[in-house]
């Protein structure tokens, strides 16, 4: 797998960028680490922004949900109800592809409201 | 989350407050707690101050309700008195331990960028940039000049501070002798001296392993006293 690059950025500074884009008007979701289980590559409390445009900063994985994190927090702009998404890699499937995290993994994604 | 929270997160980051925000997982009401100011008022308070100390964001899971505690603390400082010789072995260490580092030494022949090239430097008076520097719960103070004008004045401050380790090198009897001179202080007990971990260190890069592994001791199992 190749993993795309992450940013390192501190989560508070995100939420900085995070109010920067809502007062030019993008539509905006935040992605929250709630939980982990095994080895997983980012801590509870690590966050990650969204906006309309798939434009992404910050991180909730090595670059491993992302992807599925991004499609679930579009619907969730749209709609404004907050939700759990939960990603597992079960040993087996970790060991077929050669992946060391086996890991599970929860994250709060919600919609930040512009007012 | 609603704006009005998100601009408090942001507000208290510029400020380099500590908050807590509390995301009910079922409801997603949540609500921002400032665990440190001394008027601070939560059912949750004690759990909220030690997930502080460990720094670390977690579900709290009840019989019927399930909510996030998400820390949101201050970088780690290091504010060390004294550019001498143990100094340049504790700055690059404790940076790679994730502290921010800055030096005060007003003797420019100590204090320069040429025997600390990737640190934060001043040469005021150790009150006066104690002052500016406001040591906070994140903050270690490390006293290092073995001398009384330069370093009492910096001991003071961090008194008053809230600064989660307080060190100052010397042998029992220099400290003995120091905490004689600030014997009408209160919580003279905070100040470690002599400074750092008893293992056997004996030359300038072990005392600052030393006093890097005191400084964690601190951060991570909580107060000394």
């Amino acid at each position: 797998m190749i993993e795309p690059q992450v940013s390192e950025t501190s989560a508070e500074d995100l939420l900085k960028t995070a109010a920067r884009w809502l007062d030019e008007g993008r539509q905006v979701a935040l992605a929250t680490v709630i939980k982990t289980w095994g080895s997983s590559p980012r801590q509870a409390g690590s966050i990650m922004i969204i906006d309309q445009n798939m434009t992404m900063l910050g991180s909730v994985s090595g670059g491993c949900i992302e992807g599925a994190v991004i499609q679930e927090a579009l619907e969730i702009m749209d709609h404004g109800k907050a939700g759990i998404l939960e990603f597992g890699v079960d040993d087996e499937q970790a060991w077929d592809v050669g992946l060391a995290c086996g890991g599970t993994i929860q994250v709060y994604v919600e919609r930040l409201e512009a007012a | 989350m609603k704006r009005i929270t998100l601009d408090q997160l942001n507000r208290a980051k510029s400020a380099k407050e500590t908050t807590v925000l509390l995301t009910d997982l079922k409801s997603g009401e949540q609500e921002l707690v400032y665990p440190q100011r001394p008027d601070a008022d939560h059912p949750l308070l004690d759990i909220l101050k030690s997930a502080v100390r460990d720094d670390k964001s977690y579900v709290h899971a009840t019989e019927n309700s399930e909510t996030f505690i998400q820390v949101f603390n201050p970088p780690l400082r290091l504010i060390i008195v004294g550019a001498v010789h143990i100094s340049q072995f504790l700055v690059p260490m404790a940076q790679s331990a994730g502290y921010e580092v800055i030096l005060i030494d007003p003797r420019s022949a100590f204090g320069n960028k040429t025997r600390f090239p990737n640190c934060n430097i001043t040469n005021e008076w150790p009150d006066e940039a104690m002052e500016v520097l406001k040591p906070d719960h994140r903050t270690a103070v490390v006293l290092l000049t073995h001398d009384p004008k330069l370093d009492d004045p910096a001991l003071v401050a961090s008194l008053q501070s809230d600064a989660f380790y307080i060190g100052a090198l010397g042998s029992k009897r220099t400290h003995a002798k120091r905490l004689d001179r600030l014997k009408n202080l209160n919580n003279l007990e905070r100040i470690e001296g002599p400074i750092g971990l008893d293992i056997g260190a004996k030359n300038p890069a072990e005392i600052a392993v030393s006093i890097l592994a005191s400084i964690t001791k601190d951060l991570r199992h909580g107060d000394r006293t």
